[in-house]
């Protein structure tokens, strides 16, 4: 196999590519050539040596490596036919696509009432901004998104270590000296620089559980406007597990994004294991640093038929790491709720903000409360 | 003729033209890699591409740069990134507080009135010019090229990631008062990341990409003989092993390598044949560094682990 010369190699580097790509991977035309390169200085004949050279070129984080290994045995071992290349979980990503959002069972009931299209016909942006996403017919969800769209999510201010010029501050010896030069060496004008501002990284934990259904849709539309927004914005969804969904989220083109989306969440809809998956979170990410000084929001009911201790242990870690804890019920809306949900009530304790996200004006509370307008403590 | 097959041979150690031969090499300077790490780094020597490391904390990252260092005979040039970090502190820096002396003195000696150019252009020379790591590593005069060790990029701000990806495709640093400063051959470059964030795909496209795991027992075990020798064979195992169960028992911060090691060590100074109770409370600080984790683990019954 090794005497086929230079061209086979790269012809089959090409079509190696071409089905990761088709798997899902990143592996551009830059990344393949690269591949090939690596062969050249390998034994093609060995698999040991083509399969490492393949995984450090054409695989850049580890989430790569188990669609890497199937597309792998397909092509270099011939195993299980061509088949593979579609993702686990494709089916789910027709019942998300948005075009296809079905229309809550209630909304039907309500538009015969009568009464809500009526007020509708007078402001419907502003009825629709306290309508309940529960309620909404899938032409207003459009209208939502549209108003989504112009959404901000950003995070409260802290100070970087990044200087930049400013009237008071640190002296800036550089361009102190600079100036000096124009008055023969004598430093004149003193010139000073201070820490610049941004914004803290804001991390989104969506729940899409069973429970959350009616909500979980709009929720990831506000995610995705969060993560476009260009902010240090990280988005995570929590099903039976956690699937980190920044990268799918952050084109500008919200159907693209949510198709991406939906391809990489397995359980939507699936059931409620909400502490392990908490747990995860602060396991696989939070602890390394992406909850460390972050503001951390949670979209969630509450409901978590596991064991609450797990929810609340990890509750507790995530509260010691981050600048501050917001929690997203939509179900605080009800009149007289109960934080009953035994998982609710377990978390409540190390959440700084408590809000309702039902509608697209809680959703805006929201966003002040990320940037910190409500602030520490603010919790009730 | 060397010129020749040095350029085909990239930054390769003489004696070294396969995989499994520099596998042996990492070896002998008491690393052990697996396949897919040496191959990974072979490529990385061979092709003269960076190399970027990913993997928990304390699975041996940055041991790869040092060895490498070791193996290479070259020095070790290190930049450890955090967030804020520029440009003045990574590549190069104007010894401001020297150049007003030079001020003063040409001025005490009357010279500074009519040619203040020249003055000025005396100020901006390597005299002055403080070399940080990266313009260390781009200048560096030698027979091999350096190893470049950039250390938990993902610290550093996207500004920097930036700022990296231009450094690594080229190999120049442009001072504007100076002039263009090329390396003669690339250093060898390590990257390495805790993932904390995601680093920008752009970057990653540039290098080779490897993900570390934690070694499996039988690794582990050869590592330990590797690296703390004079532990007897028994107390190896046995450490191993119960490092291999911590891992599996759903910690906070699982053991790493470097903890697997520095117990090891410990339990050694301590003069350990074998583990017992005593010896695992009175040692676990080194490896677990959370109080929960501790007491989790002593509540996990300590007979559990010393693995009878």
């Amino acid at each position: 196999m090794a005497t086929e010369g230079a061209l086979p190699v790269l012809r089959m580097a090409v079509a190696f590519g071409r089905l990761l790509r088709r798997a899902g991977l990143a592996a551009g035309p830059d990344r393949v050539v690269g591949f090939a390169t690596a062969l050249e200085e390998l034994d093609v004949g060995s698999r040991g040596d083509v399969y490492w050279a393949g995984r450090a070129t054409l695989c850049s984080r580890p989430e790569d490596f188990e669609m890497y290994d199937r597309a792998f045995k397909v092509f270099w071992e011939g195993r299980e036919g061509l088949k593979v290349p579609n993702p686990p979980g494709s089916t789910f990503s027709i019942r998300l696509s948005p075009d296809s959002v079905q229309p809550p069972k209630k909304s039907a009931e309500e538009s015969e009432e009568g009464s809500e299209a009526v007020r509708l016909r007078y402001s419907p942006v502003d009825v629709l901004r306290r309508k309940d996403f529960a309620d909404c017919t899938p032409e207003e969800f459009a209208e939502l998104y549209r108003l989504m769209a112009d959404m901000r999510l950003s995070g409260a201010m802290k100070r970087s270590r990044r200087l930049e010029p400013a009237h008071r501050g640190r002296h800036d010896q550089r361009r102190t000296l600079r100036g000096a030069m124009r008055t023969g060496g004598e430093p004149m004008r003193h010139r000073y620089r201070k820490a610049r501002d941004r914004p803290r990284r804001v991390v989104l934990l969506c729940d899409v559980s069973g429970s959350m259904a009616s909500y979980s849709r709009a929720l990831l539309r506000f995610m995705h406007a969060g993560v476009a927004s260009g902010e240090p914005v990280e988005a995570f969804v929590m099903g039976t597990r956690l699937t980190r969904v920044t990268r799918e989220l952050a084109t500008r083109n919200p159907d693209r994004a949510l198709r991406e989306a939906s391809k990489a969440i397995e359980d939507w809809s699936g059931g409620t294991r909400l502490g392990d998956t908490v747990k995860e979170f602060v396991d696989v990410w939070g602890q390394r640093g992406m909850a460390r000084g972050a503001v951390v929001v949670l979209l969630s009911d509450g409901w978590d038929r596991g064991d609450v201790e797990v929810l609340a242990d990890a509750m507790r870690r995530i509260h010691r790491l981050a600048h501050s804890v917001i929690w997203v019920n939509p179900l605080k809306a009800a009149p007289g709720y109960q934080p009953l949900a035994r998982g609710m009530a377990a978390a409540l304790p190390y959440v700084d903000v408590f809000l309702s996200g039902h509608n697209f004006e809680s959703l805006q509370e929201l966003s002040y409360a990320v940037a910190g307008a409500t602030g520490r403590g603010g919790a009730r | 003729m060397s010129e020749a097959v040095n350029g085909r041979r990239g930054a390769l150690p003489p004696g070294v033209s396969l995989s499994g031969e520099l596998k042996e090499r990492l070896r002998e300077g008491s690393y052990l890699a697996g396949e897919g790490l040496a191959t990974a780094i072979f490529l990385a020597l061979k092709l003269q591409k960076p190399l970027f490391l990913e993997g928990e904390a304390g699975v041996g990252k940055t041991e790869v740069a040092k060895v490498l260092s070791r193996m290479l005979d070259t020095p070790l040039i290190r930049l450890q990134c955090y967030e804020g970090i520029d440009v003045n502190q990574a590549v190069y820096e104007w010894d401001y507080a020297r150049q007003l002396l030079h001020i003063r003195t040409a001025e005490a000696l009357g010279a500074a009135g009519e040619d203040r150019s020249r003055l000025e252009d005396e100020l901006y020379t390597r005299r002055f010019l403080v070399n940080r790591p990266l313009l260390q590593a781009i200048e560096h005069q030698g027979e091999n090229p350096p190893v470049l060790l950039i250390d938990e990029v993902d610290r550093a701000d996207d500004e920097f990631e930036a700022f990296l990806l231009e450094i690594l495709s080229d190999y120049s640093v442009t001072i504007p008062e100076i002039g263009t400063v090329r390396a003669a051959r690339p250093p060898v470059a390590i990257l390495t990341s805790n993932r904390t964030r995601e680093v920008h795909d752009a970057l990653k496209r540039r290098c080779l990409y490897f993900f570390i795991d934690h070694p499996d027992m039988e690794r582990e075990v050869e590592i330990v003989r590797l690296r703390v020798p004079e532990a007897e064979e028994r107390l190896t195992r046995q450490v191993a092993r119960a490092v291999q169960r911590l891992r599996g028992m759903d910690l906070y911060k699982p053991p790493g390598v470097a903890e697997t090691l520095d117990w090891t060590e410990a339990l050694v100074a301590l003069g350990a044949k074998e583990l017992d109770e005593a010896l695992i409370e009175a040692t676990m600080g080194s490896v677990l560094k959370y109080h929960e984790d501790q007491q989790r683990v002593l509540v996990q019954s300590l007979n559990l682990l010393a693995g009878a």
